[in-house]
């Protein structure tokens, strides 16, 4: 299915791939009484702080990502995806890395667990990472960076 | 019960699964939504929007539960303060993320999609945390 105006748009994919992360972070809190932070997560696995899960179910939902990702990709005989060359991706990880320690979280836990429990800095943090994101981008295309290759 | 390694295995296996299925360990996917102003593609709107669903609705079973399934206790954020670090914090994120259209749950979900790049992204990603872990720790 394709959404009018947006031949590129996915609309039932994402919408399936939502749900699967939902309920992904509906183990984490139901099972487990934790947010499904994936930044605060993958702190505690690389023993950077972040998160209060034990360091083993830390490491077992870090490699679980990978894993699902592989079933996904096996089953649709793979899986297209552009990257940004290597020093672009070295600046957008330490972005990424200190904005997510700094600001207490990301897409995951501020976007999907913070937003769907009406936090009040949830929301603003991920209405400031989505406002941030989208001038940056703005910004790169008005000076002609194409990053992705 | 004290073992979390099992049901965490199995959350992140759906969340990675649910990236992958959504399109978002495509960073031309997500740069794509955050083209606004551009050729927008509206998919990660759609990815967010069933996850925050599925969401509103377990969240409203936990006050109704003394313990979790196979925890002692809720673990969960109690915070309401609005600080200049949240803020800034959820900003350079932001700009990292618009950059190369990569945050942290695709970032490590791609390793199995473009294993050198997702790599390069996921190693600078956790040199940036033990910089303010380290930054923090000298001022503490």
């Amino acid at each position: 299915m394709t959404l009018p105006g947006y031949p590129e748009a996915a609309p039932l994919a994402g919408l399936a791939g939502g749900v699967l992360i939902g309920l992904a972070a509906a183990v984490m809190l139901l099972g487990l009484g934790r947010i499904a932070g994936v930044s605060g997560i993958a702190a505690k696995a690389a023993g950077l702080g972040g998160s209060g899960i034990a360091r083993s179910g830390a490491w077992t939902f870090v490699i679980g990502l990978p894993l699902g990702a592989l079933v996904v990709s096996m089953l649709q005989g793979g899986i297209e995806a552009r990257f940004a060359s290597a020093p672009v991706l070295i600046v957008a990880g330490l972005l990424v890395g200190i904005g997510t320690r700094l600001g207490s979280g990301c897409t995951s836990g501020h976007g999907v667990c913070g937003v769907s429990r009406l936090s009040a800095r949830s929301i603003v943090a991920t209405l400031t990472f989505m406002a941030a994101g989208i001038a940056t981008v703005a910004a790169m295309n008005a000076l002609g960076m194409e990053v992705l290759r | 019960m004290t073992r979390p390694a099992l049901p965490a295995l199995v959350s992140g296996t759906l969340f990675g699964a649910g990236l992958a299925l959504g399109g978002m360990t495509d960073p031309a996917r997500v740069r794509g939504f955050l083209d606004l102003f551009g050729a927008w593609d509206p998919t990660l709107a759609f990815v967010m929007g069933g996850a925050v669903l599925v969401m509103a609705i377990v969240w409203r079973a936990v006050p109704r539960m003394q313990t979790p399934w196979l925890a002692e206790a809720f673990h969960l954020p109690t915070r309401a303060d609005l600080t200049p670090r949240l803020i800034g914090g959820a900003a350079l994120f932001g700009i990292g993320w618009g950059v190369a259209g990569l945050c942290p749950g695709p970032g490590i979900a791609a390793l199995v999609i473009e294993p050198g790049a997702a790599a390069i992204f996921v190693a600078a990603m956790l040199a940036g945390m033990a910089l303010v872990r380290l930054f923090e720790a000298k001022s503490a």
